[in-house]
């Protein structure tokens, strides 16, 4: 048996050996092999802290083993094992090395056990991730590349400076978990909150990922968000400030997912959606929501990657992701409708599929705890979801009105990946103890009573039937107020279009702020350029003479300062 | 070691001599390099001696590893009344990087000298250069006040001369060498005024001697005196912010080889000389209460951190950018200094080591890029970081270290740095720190942007730089990596030398763990 290290270094070396392999089958062969090795040593490591390293006078854990950071280091690897696969066509070296080093990153911070460790590997996710956005190679996509750089870096600062308060405080580093209170707790929670797309901060989120390549944004769906559940899950749990942000969550990116017209941009809301429903598990803090939590990200990577592969295999066949410009695809992506039609039904929740057993906990534990405005928002939201991530996508794209256009169906690799999460999805759908049996804490629930199952057809029946309605009638994408009206919903879809209009008042008012903001700092700027610039007073070449007078000055100082 | 000093015995071994062969190695090769007058040995000597000044250097850092100290008496007289020469962590760090860093320089300096400067100047250029490593070593190595000043004058008057060799490529070089030569020589002179004073008081030179002989004194007007001449005087090597305005001409127009050879070592060796007249000639508690630290070294360190960093961030030259910088750099050993504790000298002994290397990458890829396009102004050196890949890697990951990310040399220093700042309570200090850190971010993000995201200017040579170039940088380069994961000799020596330092008068004891020649200590 290998002894224990940390299995993020395994992922390092895989991506530092592929940059010296020729491209072709070798390097396949370590981006497959590589998630699968760790999956395996991760399967069979015992618990405990397994490995420590010394940088300068502090201890960094590195492989903190327990049910909680194991889960979440399986399901990273089963999600690198399945992104890579979908991308093998890729023969761009700088994709391949971001992608392993990324994944490395993510379970090196997922097991990290201090919080020096969880930074060094917090920016590491954000540096390496930046590449996939960068590979797309044009110029919006650099652009977009930086903003995503600087949010992600500014998350790991307030990382850092979260640590160096709370080590102030109590002289350590574990990352354990936490009441908020202090200054440096409120830091990491907000560093946090940056990477799960809490309201507000989240909107890095679907500015980039629709931004990466076809294959990046499937690796880039897994791992940054999720990270941020894990360290929320350790550190914050019972927070229950958290679980009004989750419902915010759920609710605020809703408008924007039906609106949008990029699909893949619409599935990054979608996916800022089901974090909100993780974040609410972990701000209800019982055993059954963390299990909620942890169970809803595991089943969450699946689907969520599985949907933006067939957006992605779309895209690459068809060189668009918009809903306007697509439809009728079902002719010749067959399979790829199918797979997307199971991850539809997994991220709405139908039963038998993944996204029930998981979402089911987290709703259960807002019941039990007595939270039921934030249960039937929760329950809102995943009706809505199948709107937007489900029928608006297997709408549009495979069926509808036909666009004329004829693709080849995907590609066998990505059909693969694909056919591959779809079966997980279902798997874990059927047999839920499979899951159950890793979560942190021990389950005893049993999803499918027939309550469960009834209430849910009935929703998930009642959600298509408005779609239908919407969408024979004219009233969909184009959405007014007055179509909530018309629907017996009316009541709980106000509200989203309130939250809506609200959140634009307040990007807009956010957008005034900054723009102030930015002409200060350009008028400082300038002042400083007058001043530091080439030309400037204190920069340029100063004649002999007065630089002796400064050195009289110095030492007329310094005399006057000794003596005193 | 201690039995040299048990059991007096007069046949020394080799061992015995390293601390004057230190000094002795350069000194010696200087006079024969232009005896032989031949271009091609002149190279090859200057190299191998300094291959010897590393190699000595090496092995007298292993001696005092663990906080001991080499007293060597020369031509066996003891001190205070002969010369002394005295070895310790403190010294043999700064010995290292010195001759580490002129070993590194030299097979650097042939390619990069050979396109500079005309061949007949070569030979000359060559000995001088020799001269000033003489003069740098001598300075760190001697224990003698006056000897000080003597090797600090060698090494300045062949700096003078070095970095007007770069007269070939740009006339305003001269102008460069002569501000030098004004400012360099009114230190100097504030430098023997101060020493002058002491000697006034205390009647002797040896600087352990005369620690003990101050130690009495109290407040002295004419010691605090010599002590305000003696920072200012040393102030002006170091390039302290306001006294720093011949760095940036000196770096900018000197030829590429000096100035890595400068930026890495001579003001290094001047922050040496400070910390030393400050801890040990001057005691810890003398230096505390002139306030001298408090008002002056800190505000201006803190000023430093953030001007000179500001003026980087606008320059419009890779060269003098990086000058700039390296004036802003010197600002965090000289508030390392300023905190006043153990960790802080730390942080300054160990940034003072890991910005040498730093700048000494960063400098010779600057070598680099003006062999290929001529010179190092951002519009000419648009994509060549796509020509020169190695350059600009190198580039790159020296930019990193500059900036302190985790991982590099640069980050264990700043590291240290706010460590001390916390320890003091001085939390703003910590962010201002990390403040200036992010202008590092942006300067050294627009030389990234226009090396890679430009395409290359058509009149350079797209070609690599030739791999005596490129293999000395990267070893550089990589050193900096290296320092950032395994800290063992850094911070080791760092932290004896910082203890060492802050004893002050018990740091000088003036018991030798290792006799000199004849002398053995007695």
């Amino acid at each position: 048996m290998v002894e224990a290290f940390p299995i993020a270094f395994l992922f390092f070396a895989g991506a530092a050996l592929l940059a010296l392999l020729p491209k072709g089958a070798l390097r396949a062969g370590v981006l497959l092999a590589v998630p699968l090795v760790a999956l395996y040593l991760i399967w069979n490591l015992p618990e405990g802290n397994l490995f420590s390293a010394q940088l300068l006078n502090v201890e960094l854990e590195l492989m903190r083993v327990d049910r909680l950071s194991r889960i979440f280091a399986i399901i990273f690897c089963v999600a690198a094992f399945l992104a890579n696969l979908y991308a093998l066509h890729v023969k761009d070296t700088v994709q391949q090395v971001a992608a392993l080093a990324y994944s490395g990153s993510a379970i090196g911070a997922v097991f990290a056990g201090d919080l020096i460790a969880l930074f060094l590997f917090w920016e590491g996710t954000a540096i390496t991730s930046v590449f996939l956005i960068w590979a797309r190679r044009t110029e919006g996509a650099l652009a977009t590349g930086m903003r995503y750089l600087i949010i992600q870096v500014s998350s790991g600062v307030m990382l850092l400076a979260g640590t160096v308060l709370i080590w102030q405080e109590s002289g350590s580093f574990t990352f354990e978990a936490m009441t908020l209170g202090s200054l440096g707790t409120w830091l990491l929670l907000a560093s946090f909150g940056i990477k799960a797309a809490f309201p507000l901060m989240g909107n890095w989120l679907s500015d980039a990922y629709p931004a990466a390549t076809v294959t990046g944004t499937v690796i880039l769906s897994a791992f940054t968000t999720k990270l941020a559940i894990y360290a929320l899950a350790r550190g914050f749990p019972g927070t229950e400030l958290l679980i009004y942000v989750g419902a915010v969550m759920t609710l605020l990116p809703t408008l924007y997912a039906i609106l949008e017209n990029d699909l893949r941009r619409v599935l990054a809301y979608s996916l800022n959606i089901q974090l909100g429903f993780m974040v609410v598990g972990v701000g209800i803090g019982t055993e059954l929501s963390l299990n909620g939590t942890v169970a809803h990200a595991f089943a969450g990577i699946l689907y969520k990657a599985l949907l933006f592969m067939g957006v992605g295999a779309v895209l690459y066949r068809t060189g668009t992701a918009k809903a306007s410009e697509l439809g009728g695809l079902h002719r010749t992506m067959p399979l790829t409708m199918i797979f997307c039609a199971i991850g539809a039904m997994s991220i709405a929740a139908f039963p038998w599929l993944s996204g029930f057993i998981s979402k089911s906990l987290i709703l259960s534990a807002a019941a039990y705890k007595g939270y039921y405005i934030i249960w039937g928002v929760l329950l809102f939201a995943s009706a809505v979801t199948l709107h937007h991530s489900g029928l608006k996508i297997l709408h549009n794209v495979f069926f509808g009105q036909d666009s004329g256009l004829r693709p080849k169906e995907a590609p066998v690799q990505m059909l693969l990946a694909m056919g591959m999460t779809a079966a997980l999805c279902i798997a874990l759908g059927i047999f839920p103890a499979m899951l159950y049996d890793l979560l942190p804490f021990a389950v005893d629930y049993a999803p499918y009573t027939l309550t469960h199952i009834v209430t849910q057809f009935q929703l998930l029946l009642f959600a298509i039937l408005s779609y239908v309605l919407l969408v024979k009638s004219g009233f969909y994408p184009a959405m007014k107020r007055s179509v909530y009206l018309d629907t017996d919903w009316s009541y709980r879809r106000m509200a989203p279009a309130v939250i809506g209009y609200a959140a634009l008042m307040i990007g807009r008012m956010w957008t005034g702020v900054t723009r102030f903001a930015l002409r200060q700092l350009t008028d400082v700027a300038t002042g400083l350029y007058k001043t530091h610039g080439p030309e400037g007073r204190i920069a340029r070449v100063w004649p002999t003479g007065s630089m002796v007078l400064w050195v009289a000055v110095l030492l007329a100082a310094a005399l006057l300062v000794n003596f005193l | 070691m201690a039995t040299a000093s048990e059991t007096p015995h007069i046949a020394l071994t080799l061992r015995d001599h390293l601390p004057i062969l230190q000094v002795l190695i350069p000194l010696c090769t200087a006079p024969l390099i232009v005896l032989l007058g031949d271009r091609r040995v002149a190279w090859g000597l200057a190299f191998l001696a300094a291959l010897l000044s590393l190699v000595v250097s090496f092995l007298l850092m292993m001696q005092v590893m663990d906080g001991s100290f080499i007293s060597y008496h020369l031509g066996g007289w003891a001190p205070p009344i002969g010369i002394e020469y005295r070895i310790d962590a403190a010294n043999a760090f700064v010995l290292l990087l010195i001759s580490l860093t002129a070993t590194l320089v030299l097979p650097f300096a042939l390619r990069s000298v050979a396109d500079e400067i005309p061949a007949r100047s070569h030979t000359l250029f060559y000995a001088c250069f020799t001269l000033v490593l003489t003069g740098l070593l001598g300075v760190v190595a001697t224990g003698d006040a006056f000897n000080v000043f003597v090797f600090l004058e060698i090494s300045s008057l062949a700096t003078y001369v070095l970095v007007s060799q770069g007269l070939y490529r740009d006339k305003r070089a001269l102008s460069a060498a002569y501000d030098y030569l004004i400012m360099g020589t009114i230190g100097a002179t504030f430098f023997v005024i101060g020493i002058g004073f002491l000697y006034m008081t205390t009647g002797t030179l040896n600087m352990a001697d005369m620690a003990e002989r101050l130690a009495g004194q109290g407040s002295n007007r004419t010691v605090q005196a010599a002590f305000a001449f003696i920072v200012v005087g040393m102030g002006l090597k170091v390039a302290i912010y306001p006294l720093h305005l011949w760095l940036p001409a000196a770096y900018n127009y000197a030829p590429s080889a000096v100035t890595v050879f400068l930026a890495a070592t001579s003001t290094k060796a001047a922050v040496y000389v400070l910390l030393r007249f400050m801890f040990s000639v001057f005691q810890p508690e003398f230096v505390f209460d002139t306030n001298l630290l408090l008002w002056i070294l800190a505000p201006f360190a803190l000023l430093a951190m953030f001007a000179a960093s500001l003026i980087a961030v606008f320059q419009t030259n890779f060269k003098r950018m990086l000058a700039y910088s390296s004036i802003a750099q010197i600002g965090y050993m000289l508030l390392g200094i300023s905190l006043f504790s153990v960790t802080g000298l730390s942080a300054t002994m160990v940034h003072l080591f890991n910005h040498g290397i730093t700048k000494a990458a960063l400098f010779m890829a600057v070598g680099a890029l003006v062999l290929r396009s001529g010179t190092t102004f951002y519009d000419r050196i648009e994509g060549m970081g796509r020509v020169m890949p190695l350059t600009g890697a190198a580039v790159v990951l020296g930019g990193l270290s500059l900036i302190g990310v985790p991982g590099t040399a640069g980050f264990i220093s700043k590291w240290v740095l706010v460590q001390a700042a916390f320890e003091a309570d001085l939390w703003w200090i910590a962010l201002l720190i990390v403040a200036s850190s992010l202008l590092a971010v942006i300067y050294m993000w627009r030389v990234v942007e226009i090396l890679y995201l430009h395409t290359p200017h058509p009149e350079a040579i797209h070609k690599e730089a030739p791999l005596s170039m490129v293999i000395p940088m990267w070893i550089a380069a990589g050193a900096c990596v290296w320092f950032g994961i395994d800290t063992s000799l850094t911070m080791g020596a760092a932290n004896t030398a910082a203890t060492g330092l802050m004893g002050g008068t018990d740091g000088m004891a003036l018991t030798p763990t290792v006799g000199g020649l004849l002398g053995n200590g007695q």
